[in-house]
């Protein structure tokens, strides 16, 4: 993603970050879940010891054991398979998200942020019509109507999403709009294309950077949520989501390791996304810290 | 000062062009369906006729623009169409469920400030403490929390294992009658008929999906209070109210706490749009018979005009919730409609 | 009545505890006003604030005593301390607009204060705090005592900070910094009240500045701090005509002062002949009729009226005026970059209103006018280092590469004064007088004819605003542009330019000669405003040499004053 790619901005960059690690080692903690669940992302469907879509009625239901670290579901399948597999599935689906709704809203903000006029308003109010609907209703409206299909579930979300980094994007930009480094960037040649692309833009990467960050953890809730009331993502195919629907049904009657590992994964998955928020703040924006 | 009444009425008229929007973006969610409308309208057993005879009365071979004005005539008539699963106008569905979505969603919202707002203020007042830290903890952890995960959780503890909460199906167990409806909120109708038993029975059926809905909204409300009481602290107004002199109390809650209250009461916007969503959820895992349950029992059943129905709602319900959280805004902070937001 | 001995203030940072006061020493006698003068960074904030026990998290006094009519405000209870702020000893505070809670109603807002210190009582406070309010001379204080302060001017917010200060009728008074940010007139209005309150209730008062000539006005003794630490102490006369101390000089120095030339402004040592520069009669920009008009809610708006100037080539011009005189929309439509509503800007002859804004930055002209900027860390952008801003222009307008780049860069520093190792630096690891170094290295990269100096000293220290003063002169006589000075000060625009132009409400109110508007201003307007400006005492050996005129006139260029050294 460009946020990565970014060049340091301040030659005390590293050492800053190291303080922040140091000093905080829940997030380097963060870090090192990131690293794990996108190590289960590329390699797990490879590692896992079980097919995930394997069934077998002779060990249906069965307690987590050592053959089966997670227990076996309704239908005999490996849970600790289903759950390293779904992984991939619910990493793609929110990162597309999260990468299609920053593009979009990004040029949208910044376009809106650096023109003003009706420009700014037009956008203003297609937003406050998305803003106004509940945004979890809203992706289950986009998804019945346009079909169940993961790829509309990514449609839904990142839809959901624009608003965030439109408006984030456009204020970043209009508080810029007449700073006077803007102003040295007109005086010293610089089309107006080019002042927003090259001068203001890249400084509201920073504030995004922690919304990117927070909102892969909302996009991965979000789509989980949605499989669970029986939209998207469709069964057998592994997913967080679905896995807990299917254990619900268990949980009354006492067999709580269908829902619990996939349940758990899922909110470490978010966990994890919302420390890194918490770290990377930390380490664009010193005075935070308290 | 007329200039805060005119701001006042200048909001109420901009949730209009919004409320119109809501429409046109329902209308548009109807018309996209995938394929062909009036074969997802006559349902699953329906004959080449009957679909020719639903395409007609959903005025389908009509234009688009045509038919988006047939849609708002029907919308002003409070008609959002029949329900294929239950055969009862959808209107009528959402408006007998509605209460009890509400008085789940209220409840929480009042649990959830009731604690989050407190534990703000004492983590702002009292930084790096372990007020703080559980501040810290709470607000990263509880918005990690997937609502349909942790309502399983609660059931397997607090039914399962523990027995102490009622089996997680409904508004109320069967053994009670229901109260006469008088506000549509079990709480409140027990109460004013003085049917302790009954408001006994339902709260215990609240309490648990209440906890979990105001689990998930207290992380951002306690958030926003603890970041908006910091910078309150650190105002130059604080250093003056200090400097000369007033009590610590004072400084706190008449200076400090009524500033930061307004980026808190901003939050609540996006807070009750959190909670309206995750209350679907919630109310799938609780079995609870809102508008959410409706709506995803309508989605198994690809009944499509309930599920647009219930959208719809929902948009309306949330534009008047923020309506009224800027409102009461207009009435804490006197500089409403004096400047650009 | 007040006595600080060795006092130390601390704060703890991540690398450590930083002592922002390094043990100072002084005594405030009852009646006495005090002057406490430093620049950026001399802790004489903290000091006050460390009286007050107000420090912010994680400074604490670390050693030393400071007694207040017998009271040790390090020692004291919370609770004592409590009775004491406001009662006692009260504060006022630079920006008053923030200093003031927004959403309370002013009149509240000085109850509180009579309530807390029980001088008044559910029944009378409100009549007592209108009466607060017009011992600050605020007029109509029965209304004003309902309003919040976002429906006040910055004057009359700093207004009520001081009835709030003085409502309970404290002994000793602290203003800090208590009008940076309020115009001159303003600020002379407000210094004048405070002082006469002070003076009629025989109360003491500590005035913190960084402005040696306010405190010379309105002090009997000044305290000179530098970096923590007391350097000099005495009385203003005194201290002004001989300073004994260094560093008191070299702000004595640099302080603008009437008869002052730019070099005496200088410490003696550096103080090297000013070259020439030279004017022509050729005029290098003729403005006729500029109009700037913006919609209003009641109707249009005129942000500048008929604006008429001619500046010759070498010339230049100072542009004074009080805070939405129009003075910056006029340099930013000279520089093209806001569209004018009416009028023309002849640049040799070509009408540059004529090019939108928006189209001009690819135009020829672009490279010839240029800008330096007010705020020197607002104008570089935050993400290039300092030689990625200034090879910006040269980049995109003489498309100059590699090595050539490179080498001008570093000329172009040089010329500037700036250390060749700064250049890979980023703007918040350079100094504030290094940073406008920066931008002026930036604004001259594409050899401007004219260059708009939009209060390029605003920001910074007295000392530092001497050194960039000089370099843009010594940078005038030696490529011969023409400037433009958009400031709010007279004394400082006279150093630099021949001519000025004075503007109120968007219109020219007088124009001349620096000197003869200086010393004979033909509009009212331009008498207050120079009253207005606090005047300090000339130093000795300044005051020794015969006031000679700071640049050449515009017909006659000559050489200014010899150095001394």
């Amino acid at each position: 993603m460009t946020v990565q790619a970014d060049p340091p901005a301040r030659s005390g960059t590293m050492g800053h970050v190291a303080y922040v690690l140091r000093e905080n080692p829940v997030t380097a903690l963060s870090f090192a879940l990131f690293a794990f669940f996108l190590g289960s992302a590329l390699f797990g469907p490879m590692l896992v010891p079980y097919d995930p879509l394997a069934t077998e009625a002779a060990i249906a239901l069965q307690p987590p054991s050592a053959a089966h670290w997670f227990g076996t579901d309704s239908l005999g399948r490996d849970v600790f398979s289903r759950v390293i597999v779904a992984t991939r599935l619910d990493l793609v689906i929110s990162v597309a998200a999260v990468a299609l709704s920053f593009v979009v809203g990004s040029v949208l903000g910044a376009v809106a942020g650096y023109r003003g006029g009706w420009t700014d308003i037009i956008l203003n109010r297609v937003l406050d019509t998305i803003m106004a609907f509940p945004l979890f209703v809203l992706a289950m409206g986009i998804v019945a109507a346009l079909g169940n299909s993961v790829a509309n579930i990514i449609y839904a979300t990142a839809i959901i999403n624009v608003p965030f980094y439109a408006r984030l994007v456009r204020a970043e930009v209009n508080i810029r709009r007449e700073a006077g480094f803007t102003q040295a960037a007109k005086l010293a040649g610089n089309s107006d294309a080019r002042v927003v692309a090259f001068h203001i833009f890249p400084n509201a990467l920073p504030p995004m950077m922690v919304q990117v960050s927070l909102n892969l953890g909302w996009a991965i809730l979000n789509a989980a949520g949605l499989s669970f009331i029986g939209l998207g993502v469709r069964p057998p195919t592994p997913e967080w989501g679905i896995m807990v629907a299917e254990g619900a049904n268990f949980i009354v009657s006492g067999e709580w390791w269908l829902a619990l590992f996939p349940g758990l994964w899922l909110m470490l998955a978010v966990f994890t996304f919302n420390l890194m928020g918490d770290g990377l703040r930390d380490i664009v924006d010193p005075r935070r810290r308290t | 000062m007329a200039g805060r009444w005119t701001a006042v009425g200048l909001r109420i008229a901009q949730s209009v062009p919004v409320v119109l929007g809501v429409v046109v973006i329902s209308f548009l969610l109807t018309r996209a369906l995938p394929g062909d409308p009036a074969v997802q309208f006559a349902g699953a057993a329906a004959t080449p006729e009957s679909i020719e005879q639903v395409r007609a009365s959903l005025g389908l071979d009509k234009p688009l623009l045509q038919q988006f004005l047939i849609y708002c005539g029907d919308l002003l008539q409070g008609d959002l169409g029949q329900s294929v699963s239950t055969g009862r106008p959808v209107a009528e569905e959402l408006a007998s469920r509605l209460p009890a979505s509400l008085e789940l969603t209220l409840t929480a919202l009042i649990l959830s400030c009731a604690i989050a707002i407190p534990l703000g203020v004492l983590a702002a007042t009292r930084p790096g403490s372990w007020v703080d830290q559980l501040c810290r903890l709470l607000v990263t952890a509880g918005v990690s929390l997937p609502t349909f995960f942790t309502g399983i959780v609660l059931i397997y503890v607090f039914y399962y294992l523990l027995g102490i909460a009622p089996s997680p199906l409904g508004r109320l167990d069967f053994i009670y009658l229901e109260p006469d409806p008088v506000t549509g909120f079990f709480l409140v109708d027990s109460a004013l008929m003085g049917d302790w038993e009954t408001w006994l029975g339902t709260l215990k059926q609240l309490i648990l999906p209440a906890i979990t809905l105001a689990l998930f909204t207290l992380a951002p409300i306690a958030r926003m209070t603890r970041a908006a009481m910091l910078a309150a602290l650190s105002a130059d107004y604080i250093r003056t109210a200090r400097a000369a002199g007033l009590g610590r109390g004072k400084v706190l809650y008449g200076y400090a706490f009524r500033n930061a209250l307004l980026p808190v009461v901003t939050t609540l916007g996006m807070v009750f749009s959190f909670v309206l969503g995750a209350n679907v959820l919630v109310e799938k895992v609780f079995a609870w018979p809102g508008i959410g349950s409706y709506a995803v029992e309508a989605l198994v059943v690809s009944d499509y005009a309930a599920v647009q129905g219930f959208v719809l709602c929902m948009a309306l319900l949330f534009v008047l919730l923020n309506l009224a959280i800027d409102l009461a805004y207009s009435v804490i902070d006197p500089r409403f409609g004096t400047e650009a937001k | 009545m007040l006595s600080i001995k060795d006092l130390k203030v601390g704060f703890r940072t991540r690398r450590g505890e930083v002592e922002a006061v390094k043990g100072i020493s002084f005594e405030l006698a009852k009646g006495e006003r005090l002057g406490i003068v430093g620049e950026s960074g001399s802790g004489k904030s903290v000091t006050s604030y460390a009286l007050m026990r107000i420090l912010d998290a994680g400074g604490r006094i670390k050693a030393g005593e400071a007694v207040y009519s017998g009271v040790d405000l390090r020692r004291a209870s919370e609770r004592s301390m409590k009775a004491l702020r406001g009662r006692e000893i009260s504060m006022i505070f630079q920006n008053p607009r923030a200093a003031l809670n927004p959403i309370r109603k002013v009149g509240h807002q000085i109850e509180d204060v009579l309530r807390q210190h029980a001088r008044a009582t559910r029944a009378d406070a409100r009549q007592k705090a209108i009466a607060a309010l017009e011992a600050v001379k605020i007029r109509d204080a029965e209304a004003r005592y309902e309003a919040y302060p976002f429906e006040l001017s910055g004057g009359m917010c700093q207004r009520v900070v001081i009835a709030i200060a003085l409502a309970c009728d404290p002994k000793l008074l602290i203003a800090d910094e208590p009008t940076t940010g309020l115009d001159i007139t303003t600020q002379k209005a407000v210094m004048d009240l405070v002082d006469d309150l002070v003076r009629a209730r025989g109360m003491s008062s500590i005035l913190i500045t960084h402005d040696l000539g306010l405190a010379a006005q309105y002090c009997d003794r000044i305290v000179v701090m530098k970096d923590g630490a007391i350097v000099e102490a005495g009385a203003p006369g005194a201290l002004f005509v001989r300073p004994s101390h260094a560093y008191t000089r070299k702000l004595v120095d640099a302080t603008p002062r009437r008869g002052a030339t730019l070099r005496s402004l200088l410490p003696e040592g550096e103080r090297t002949a000013l070259a020439p520069h030279r004017v022509s009669d050729d005029p290098l920009l003729e403005v006729r009729g500029l109009t700037k008009t913006y919609a209003g809610k009641s109707g249009p708006v005129h942000a500048v009226k008929r604006f008429d100037l001619t500046v010759r080539q070498g010339e230049s011009v100072g542009l004074v005026g009080e805070s939405g005189c129009g003075k910056s929309t006029t340099s930013a439509m000279l520089v093209r970059l806001m569209d004018a509503s009416a009028g023309e800007i002849l640049f040799r002859g070509t009408d540059l209103a004529a090019i939108p804004a928006a189209e001009f930055a690819r135009h020829p002209l672009r490279p010839k006018i240029q800008m330096v900027f007010q705020d020197a860390t607002d104008s570089l952008n935050p993400r290039h280092s300092a030689r990625q801003s200034i090879a910006e222009p040269l980049k995109r307008m003489t498309g100059l590469s590699g090595a050539a780049l490179t080498a001008r860069v570093e000329e172009l520093a040089r010329l500037t004064g700036l250390p060749a190792h700064l250049l890979d630096r980023f703007p918040h690891q350079l100094s504030g007088g290094q940073k406008a170094r920066v931008g002026i290295a930036r604004a001259i990269a594409p050899e401007p004819d004219f260059l708009i100096l939009d209060e390029p000293t605003a920001a910074l220290d007295v000392s530092i605003q001497a050194v960039v003063l000089n370099l843009l002169a010594d940078l005038r006589a030696r490529l011969g542009m023409s400037y433009l000075f958009v400031s709010h000060d007279l004394n400082v625009v006279r150093l630099l330019c021949d001519r000025v132009v004075v503007m109120k409400g968007g219109e020219i109110v007088e124009v001349g000669p620096a000197e003869r508007v200086m010393n004979d201003p033909a509009s009212e307007y331009t008498r207050a405003l120079l009253s207005a400006a606090p005047q300090a005492p000339a130093p000795a050996t300044s005051a020794s040499q015969a006031p000679a005129p700071a640049t050449s006139t515009p017909q006659a260029p000559s050489a200014a004053t010899p150095p001394a050294a």
